[in-house]
């Protein structure tokens, strides 16, 4: 009997990464931004998006592609009652999204006729941190309810994110919140992160977020 | 949090390896995981055994290296560990500070066991 030791050193996440690169490289190829919303659960991410939706239906042509840890269908059916197709796919129980539920997500959605596809990931503010699923750019959605102490206690999932969407802002006059202690810890983590203070409920700051994503989309759709 | 789906790919990454090198059985892995990489080793342990029953990986031990979360301090170039909380610089209160490293997840080596063939 032999004993061996075979040097590796191989990410485990590599299989993951490497589906997420055929990702990216499919919706460049379609001229199509793509973008991965993610937040705590009840941050308002589907209403962000519902709004988003609304508000760009007429100039971009958005699909979407809901992700839910189980086979209900309440985010989807507002997304297309919005006018946007949306597929959903089921993590059956599991934390995050990951980039081989994409590419399932992908293959139902008519990628010919889209400019700019929303994954909406799983409610969680740890694990989808990790996963690259292949998208053009990283959104945080954090709602002021949630506390100004985010980003200090999750630092991790916003380290690698291109831009911040802080929602639900006409609930700051009834909850402790000071929007300075929120952004010093998102500055620590994320320098210069681009951010939009958002209310689904007054429309505030979305003419600014839906200028940021039309920009984006356009750009992708150039290239 | 997401153990389960971290020990499947430790175990394709494992099992690509010990066939390639004509393993018969696996002794030991050897990780790497960050504190940044959000992995319970405990929970790693037990999928393991779980997903690998009855096949030679079962009885492989997995030993895991923890790295440290490090931040470099812009202002005074100290550098610090983050265990739960972030925080700004403990030297001097900067809070320009920048991610070094502890967001690790790799495989570094296995140990396979070879049976001497017959002659």
């Amino acid at each position: 009997m032999t004993s061996i030791k075979v040097p590796i050193i191989e990410n485990i996440l590599e299989a993951n990464d490497f589906v997420a690169e055929e990702n990216r490289k499919i919706f460049s190829d379609h001229n199509i931004f793509c973008i991965n919303i993610m937040a705590a659960p009840g941050a308002g991410k589907t209403a962000l998006i519902v709004k988003t939706i609304e508000l760009l239906k007429d100039k971009i042509r958005i699909g979407v592609i809901e992700g839910d840890t189980a086979s209900v269908t309440i985010d989807s059916d507002q997304v297309v009652m919005a006018g946007a197709p949306a597929v959903q796919v089921t993590t059956a129980g599991e934390c995050h999204m990951d980039a081989m539920m994409v590419r399932k997500g992908m293959e139902q959605l008519p990628l010919d006729d889209l400019d700019l596809v929303i994954i909406e990931n799983i409610g969680n503010l740890i694990c989808p941190a990790e996963w690259d699923l292949g998208s053009h750019a990283n959104a945080l959605v954090a709602s002021v309810a949630e506390g100004d102490d985010k980003p200090w206690k999750y630092p991790n999932i916003y380290r690698n994110l291109d831009v911040l969407l802080i929602t639900k802002t006409d609930l700051i006059p009834y909850v402790d919140y000071d929007i300075d202690h929120f952004k010093s810890g998102v500055e620590i983590l994320n320098p210069g992160l681009v951010t939009f203070p958002t209310s689904a409920k007054t429309g505030d700051g979305f003419p600014a977020w839906t200028e940021w994503l039309s920009k984006k989309t356009k750009a992708a759709a150039e290239k | 949090m997401h153990e389960l789906s971290a020990t499947q790919n430790i175990l394709h990454i494992v099992m690509d390896h010990a066939e390639r090198n004509h393993a018969d059985s696996v002794s030991a892995i050897n990780l790497v995981v960050g504190d940044f990489a959000n992995i319970v080793p405990d929970c790693v342990g037990y999928y393991w055994k779980i997903i690998t029953e009855g096949t030679i990986y079962a009885d492989a031990v997995l030993r895991f290296d923890r790295r440290p979360a490090i931040f470099e301090c812009d202002d005074c170039g100290s550098q610090f560990e983050i265990t739960r909380e972030m925080t700004a610089c403990p030297q001097c209160g900067s809070d320009h500070v920048t991610f070094i490293s502890g967001d690790e997840l790799l495989v570094e080596s296995i140990e396979i066991v070879r049976n001497e063939k017959e002659k």
